[in-house]
């Protein structure tokens, strides 16, 4: 009898530690949902309006980070008619950023836009490493931990941007190639990123990323007309450190229109938190229902031998 | 009469014409006084410097179109007009008096959040530039390559790999 009371005791406890467990974690996920980033993180505005398509950030990111000699000279602009696989350049292994020509109607001039990595606030990228290579700085930059990194490539499904690109000429040693907001030689002490410092035309504003969103909107309110009245990044993915202002459509200047507006993060927290619980308490409770539910057919079976040895 | 009576009497006249001008607040830089052009190079590096054919511009362009209050005929823009609504003289209308060689910079990006001061996104230097003076060459369909105003120099021909630093063979491309 007593055998039979703890027995039943101890699934009461396991049922009674998944709901505690639950909610906690449910206390916990909720929390982290509503961070609004580092209060101090710093950001850029990219203004479509001013960019001439110079390619000068592109030259200079390329020196700073030490990236491999181009395959055209940086003042080669019939780069903007490359197009690979239907679409038009993107960031790879040799370029953390590139610049590309939007013709867009109404406009009797094209329209430019660099891309390069946003820095999410909750970057998608970083919720879906399973071996933490991701670290979002309080400056704002995304850096990444090659010494960690497995080479899964889940950061590069991730990304709502597709920015994460991975070094398929060093497979063996697998490493993530991706803009890092000049992370180590630059933004560590505070000053801008190499591309905003080459930019003649001021299209790259750098600042702290809430003086950044004011300035966007500011920008907005003075000419009315100019811009389409919204920040690109103020909100998508969850805020981001770069945000881009434009003249036209943001889907007609290859921005996606479809990026939700909350992390990444809120989409998956769900299943993640139950992974840890599902790990260490299913097994002791199914094992506890397996042994109850055969219980009375072991009991069975032994008064069976005893009647037959009696 | 004798050369130095001429010229005080020339300095009286100016002194008079500047005290009976001064009230009516007709004191504008006479654009016959600006330089007949202007070397501009505090900040060439990658490109030389810019010689700046100030008196065809002058024919082309307002002064505030550049100088916007700081040479005496008030500015263009009316969001400027708000303070800088007199049309006194500036001290300086040289570019790099208001606009920092180095806008990024901690002291500037501290000046960000002085709540005194209006000019919160207040180009830099190199965008001041660049911005007024592309800004109307689009307008007008003057040259807007960059070296049709200043030529490339050999730094310049490294950071964007060309001239002489082209990539050779093609360069290495993606690996994918």
């Amino acid at each position: 009898m007593n055998k039979q009371l703890s027995r039943r005791g101890f699934i009461k406890g396991g049922l009674a530690g998944t709901v505690a467990v639950t909610v906690l974690k449910n206390k916990e996920t909720q929390a982290s949902g509503s961070f609004d980033g580092y209060p101090d993180t710093m950001g850029v505005i990219v203004d479509l309006s001013r960019c001439v398509g110079c390619r000068s950030c592109e030259a200079a990111c390329n020196k700073e980070q030490g990236l491999p000699e181009p395959a055209e000279p940086f003042d080669d602009f019939s780069v903007f008619d490359q197009l690979k696989h239907g679409q038009k350049r993107r960031t790879d292994e040799t370029r953390f950023t590139v610049v590309n020509r939007y013709e867009v109607s109404g406009f009797d001039h094209p329209l430019f836009r660099k891309k390069q990595c946003f820095h999410c606030n909750e970057p998608a990228c970083l919720t879906s490493c399973f071996v933490n290579a991701y670290t979002k700085t309080p400056e704002g930059a995304v850096i990444y931990n090659q010494k960690v990194c497995v080479g899964c490539r889940t950061c590069m499904i991730a990304c709502p941007f597709y920015i994460p690109t991975f070094k398929y000429s060093s497979a063996f040693k697998p490493s993530i190639m991706k803009c890092i907001f000049c992370y180590d030689t630059r933004l560590k002490e505070g000053k801008a990123p190499a591309c905003v410092d080459a930019c003649p035309q001021e299209a790259l504003t750098f600042g702290k990323r809430g003086d950044m969103l004011e300035v966007a909107k500011q920008r907005i309110r003075m000419e009315p007309g100019k811009y389409v009245d919204h920040v690109y990044g103020e909100h998508e993915a969850g805020g981001t450190s770069w945000m881009y202002l434009s003249p036209a459509p943001f889907d007609q200047v290859g921005l996606s229109t479809n990026v939700p507006k909350e992390p990444v993060l809120n989409y998956v927290k769900g299943f993640l938190a139950i992974v840890p619980m599902v790990l260490t308490i299913w097994p002791a409770l199914f094992a506890g229902f397996h042994l109850l539910s055969t219980r009375k057919d072991r009991i069975k079976q032994l008064q069976n031998d005893e009647n037959q040895e009696g | 009469m004798q050369p130095g009576k001429k010229m005080l009497q020339a300095a009286w006249a100016l002194a008079l014409g500047v005290m009976l001008l001064a009230p009516a607040g007709v004191l504008a830089m006479d654009a016959d006084d600006a330089p007949e052009s202007v070397e501009i190079d505090s900040l060439s590096k990658f490109y030389g410097p810019v010689e700046f054919d100030h008196a065809t511009h002058v024919s082309l362009a307002e002064c505030a179109d550049c100088h916007h209050h700081t040479t005496g005929t008030g500015p263009a823009s009316t969001n400027c007009a708000r303070c800088h609504d007199g049309v006194e003289e500036g001290d300086s209308v040289s570019c790099s008096d208001c606009h920092a060689a180095e806008p990024f910079g901690q002291e500037n990006l501290e000046e960000m959040e002085n709540p005194e001061i209006f000019h919160f996104d207040k180009p830099g230097l190199k965008g001041a530039y660049h911005l007024n003076c592309v800004g109307c060459h689009q307008e007008l369909d003057g040259p807007t390559g960059c070296q049709d105003c200043h030529t490339m120099t050999e730094a310049g021909e490294e950071l964007f790999n060309t001239g002489k630093h082209a990539p050779a063979g093609g360069g290495k491309k993606s690996g994918h």
